[in-house]
């Protein structure tokens, strides 16, 4: 199919070169063109973020268990104002800062940012991304969003406090809410730089895997992450526009007096009558029809990693690889009509709700087609239990949660009840922590030896597996049962109700799993940042994988392969008849003995 | 170490349903942890909607549940000479693991469409066909309730209106029909008791129905973040006997009209 040829200029630079002056230092790993460091970069940011993200979510849970009472430690580090204390005002800024940082910060750029970049062009056999460039700027336009963002929590008094969704005429209105001035346009510009920032790098990733591939690698050879980066890629670039263009509409309406979200003669708060003509509710469908499809940016790639990896290790060719890819087409298609579900009870037209209903049902289906076929995959292997395994069999496992709660809230008069409760946080925290975050670190994993030539810690890497399941289930699978009881997410204190005043034992017993799966992070962190310097050196292919990435050195030089590689077959022909060992490397050429080779399966 | 962790997945299963179980026992810890008492007629079908999910979604959780562990226990390489099933995937079970999950989920999204239109689109009306008119109007406003009772002459906005705030009482055993807006920014009018919720929003108006089958006094939540008062918006809700009521919306008139009360700016309409 796409023959291009790679020109093999990993063999020609040597990117050892012992003299490193700084112009030479700020090229290679500041403003790098190599996509490989660019990952890393992204990697880096994204890790460092996801501990500021788990801070503030211990701040939130902090306040559910013991409402008004002087956080130790962290408490008077953020808020000495209140001598410790959370104030209703700050709340509202800690979940809104927690939202943003982990879904902006964390899972998109760790996915698309961390994974997409270093692994693409490597696993497609290229030597980097067809715009370098590009893909450097993508990496330094999230640097104008940390910046914003950041000022935005830390702006006096109040940073911003609308809620990740930002629904107007809160977020308009700059005196509806503390947070709703100054630090809400900086919020704005954050997001907004975010989506640069995806776009670029979108535009990037479609490009080098429609173009760059390996001699011999068809569509229908690429591992399945490779089609999750790929159908994400798609993803962003059709819905970014959307969010940008709602992004700029609230910043007008916040600047310059236009009125595309606010009714005439709005007041809120005494602030001036708004001019008006325009409709709260046009942002939320604008807000949705991009962040739906987000949330499958947000879990696509990951599902892509969780079948490479289960696979390998269950040293067994995928199970319905066709299936997998056309699921994920069709979860991508669907996500683009199902957004009208977080709206049931916006205000929509009831019988447009009922539409969404049908086209979210029919969204569970692919999802349902996937896990059945990582069943599949693990039936009748030679399972290797290791820490980057373990990850990904609980993605598996939760994300079976996540998908069965989304079928609640699917139907209609059910989420009457359970939208805006707990049920709803439970259902993502499921498929976002329990799902992605773990895939996450199944991936780190995995793929820990090719960037750094060494090995992470086994033993350690299992005692955090298990502490975070744990304590994970602890927090998130409580949350459903509290969702039950009608529990409102976003309340400062909702123990002022009598409905749900009996249940402050068990939020309390979810803060506390929540604290130890924070800290259960400290063993990670250590084994990473070890690892890098005094970890098992390995060779090109530890855990014995097929596809291109473990055949290029680990790690991987500046033009990544010192071969050209040239692919036979697909990436997951573990225990094929036609060789000995039980992985056969993408790149391997099959048996000269035309009696050995095996005859297709036609299915 | 294999087995170790086959049946740490299986925990995930049996302690997942035994939560729910235990939840919906109402046992030690759990007592009240569950959907709360609900008293509105039309309430029902929203609760054994939510509980005939909860088995349909139950079953798959645990077939799935111990499929994995099933998986994972017998092909543990610690414990399996056999070698590799080498395949690469089955039509029919593809074929069958499409058809099935599609035709339950279709007969879900149908099955549940009347309960959406009752709720949501199958306003009351009279004898005569006409629609129900509200007996009062809730307007949402940063951090509270504002109530305004139609009076004698059935009709919300006029001079005879009784106004009071976060503090709704309603007859019970009659179809009852709420006018429900907002005056500044999104809330959402919750009533956990009675399975309602509706989210208010400046510059339309939206009616939600019910009819009460039980005295008693529950809690009215805001649903929507609106502010940093979110939290505290909230409202109480008096259901009771028709006699009851007239007598207090009598009362709520004459004291009204001995204080002189004027209603704040902004509020009329
Ligand atoms: C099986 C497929 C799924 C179905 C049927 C489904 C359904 C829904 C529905 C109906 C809601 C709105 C609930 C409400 O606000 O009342 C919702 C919320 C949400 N879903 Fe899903 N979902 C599915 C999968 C996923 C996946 C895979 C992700 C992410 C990776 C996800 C992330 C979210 C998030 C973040 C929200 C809440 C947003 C917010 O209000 O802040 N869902 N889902
Ligand atoms: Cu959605
Ligand atoms: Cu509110």
């Amino acid at each position: 199919m796409s023959a291009v040829a790679v020109p093999t200029h990993g063999t020609v630079h040597d990117h050892h070169a012992p003299a490193l002056d700084l112009g030479t230092f700020v090229r290679t790993y500041v403003f790098s063109l190599d996509h490989k460091i660019i990952g890393l970069q992204f990697l880096f940011s994204t890790l460092l973020w996801f501990l500021v993200g788990g801070l503030l979510a211990l701040g939130i849970r902090w306040q559910l268990a013991w409402p008004w009472t002087d956080m130790p430690i962290i408490g008077r580090m953020l808020f000495s104002a209140e001598g410790g204390q959370i104030s209703p005002e700050f709340y509202t800024t800690l979940f809104t800062m927690h939202a943003t940082v982990m879904i902006f910060f964390v899972i998109i750029p760790i996915l698309a940012g961390a994974f997409g970049n270093y692994l693409i062009p490597l696993m497609i056999g290229a030597d980097d991304m067809a715009f370098p460039t590009l893909n450097m700027l993508s990496y330094w336009f999230m640097w104008p969003a940390f910046i914003c963002i950041g000022i935005s929590f830390l702006w006096p008094p109040y940073g911003a406090g609308g809620g990740w969704t930002s629904y107007p005429p809160l977020s308009v209105v700059t005196e509806a809410a503390p947070g709703s001035a100054f630090a809400q346009t900086m919020w704005l510009l954050g997001v907004t730089f975010v989506g640069v920032s995806s776009m670029m790098g979108s535009v990037n990733y479609m490009t080098t895997i429609i173009q760059m591939r390996a001699p011999g690698m068809t569509m229908f050879r690429l591992p399945m992450t490779i089609w999750g980066m790929f159908i994400t890629a798609i993803l962003q670039a059709f819905a970014l526009p959307v969010l940008t263009a709602a992004g700029f509409m609230q910043l007008m309406d916040r600047t310059m007096g236009t009125g595309f979200f606010l009714p005439e003669g709005l007041i809120v708060n005494n602030s001036m009558p708004a001019t008006g003509g325009g409709q709260p509710l046009l942002w939320q469908h604008l807000f949705w029809f991009y962040s739906h499809p987000a949330v499958y940016i947000m879990i696509l790639p990951a599902m892509g990693m969780v079948s490479d990896i289960i696979a390998c290790f269950a040293r067994k060719p995928l199970f319905g690889y066709k299936p997998m890819v056309y699921s994920i087409s069709g979860i991508a298609g669907l996500g683009f009509i199902v957004w009208g579900h977080h709206m049931f009870v916006s205000g929509m037209n009831p019988l447009l709700g009922m539409t969404f209903m049908v086209s979210t049902m029919m969204i569970a289906l692919p999802s349902a087609v996937k896990t059945f076929n990582w069943l599949g995959t693990i039936w009748g292997g030679k399972i290797q239990f290791t820490t980057p395994m373990l990850f990904a069999l609980s993605f598996v496992s939760m994300f079976i949660i996540g998908g069965l709660s989304g079928i609640f809230m699917a139907a209609t008069p059910v989420d009457i009840f359970i939208h805006d409760t707990y049920f709803i946080v439970a259902h993502f925290h499921y498929v976002l922590f329990a799902g992605t975050a773990m895939a996450v670190f199944g991936a780190i994993y995995f793929w820990f030896p090719k960037m750094f030539g060494r090995m992470m810690d086994e033993n350690l890497g299992k005692i955090h597996f298990f502490l975070t399941f744990l304590f994970l289930n602890g927090t998130f699978f409580t949350m459903h049962i509290l969702g039950a009881v009608g529990f409102p997410r976003r309340l400062a204190d909702p123990y002022d109700y009598e409905t749900f005043r009996h249940l402050l034992p068990m939020n309390q017993f979810m803060t506390i799993c929540a604290i130890g799966m924070v800290a259960t992070q400290v063993i990670f962190a250590y084994n990473f940042i070890r690892s890098m310097f005094f970890g098992t050196p390995v060779g090109r292919n530890p855990w014995g994988a097929n596809s291109l990435e473990w055949m290029a050195p680990s790690p991987p030089g500046h033009g990544n392969f010192d071969f050209q590689p040239i692919v036979y077959r697909g990436p997951y022909e573990y225990g094929s008849p036609e060789v000995d060992t039980d992985f056969y490397p993408q790149t391997q050429p099959p048996p000269s003995d035309p009696a050995r080779r095996v005859k297709p399966e036609h299915h | 170490m294999g087995r170790f962790w086959s049946i740490l997945f299986l925990l995930v299963p049996i302690l997942g349903v035994g939560v729910f179980v235990w939840a919906m026992a109402g046992l030690w810890p759990m007592a009240g942890h569950w959907l709360p008492e609900n008293v509105n007629d039309h309430g029902h079908v929203i609760d054994n909607l939510f509980m005939f999910i909860l088995i349909l979604t139950g079953v798959i959780f645990i077939g799935t549940g111990i499929a994995l562990f099933w998986f994972l226990w017998k092909y543990d390489s610690a414990n399996n000479a056999a070698p590799v099933a080498f395949t690469h995937g089955s039509h029919t079970l593809e074929v069958v693991w499409s058809i099935i999950p599609a035709a339950a989920l279709v007969f879900i999204a149908i099955y549940q469409m009347n309960a959406w239109a009752d709720a949501k689109m199958r306003r009351p009306t009279l004898a005569d066909g006409r629609v129900k008119p509200e007996i009062a109007e809730v307007t949402g406003r940063q951090f509270e309730w504002r109530i305004r009772y139609a009076g004698k002459d059935g009709i919300v906005g006029t001079e005879d209106d009784v106004q009071v705030v976060n503090d709704l009482h309603l007859p019970v055993d009659e179809e009852i029909v709420l006018k429900i807006k907002s005056q500044d920014v999104l809330h959402s009018f919750f009533l956990p008791n009675l399975r309602i919720k509706q989210d208010v929003v400046p510059g339309m108006k939206q009616f939600v129905w019910f009819r009460a089958n039980k005295t008693g006094v529950y809690d009215i939540v805001c649903a929507e973040l609106c502010g940093w008062g979110h939290y505290k918006m909230r409202g109480r809700i008096t259901l009771e006997s028709r006699e009851d009521f007239d007598r207090w919306l009598a009362k709520a008139y004459d004291e009204q009209n001995q204080a002189q009360y004027t209603p704040a700016t902004g509020e009329a309409e």
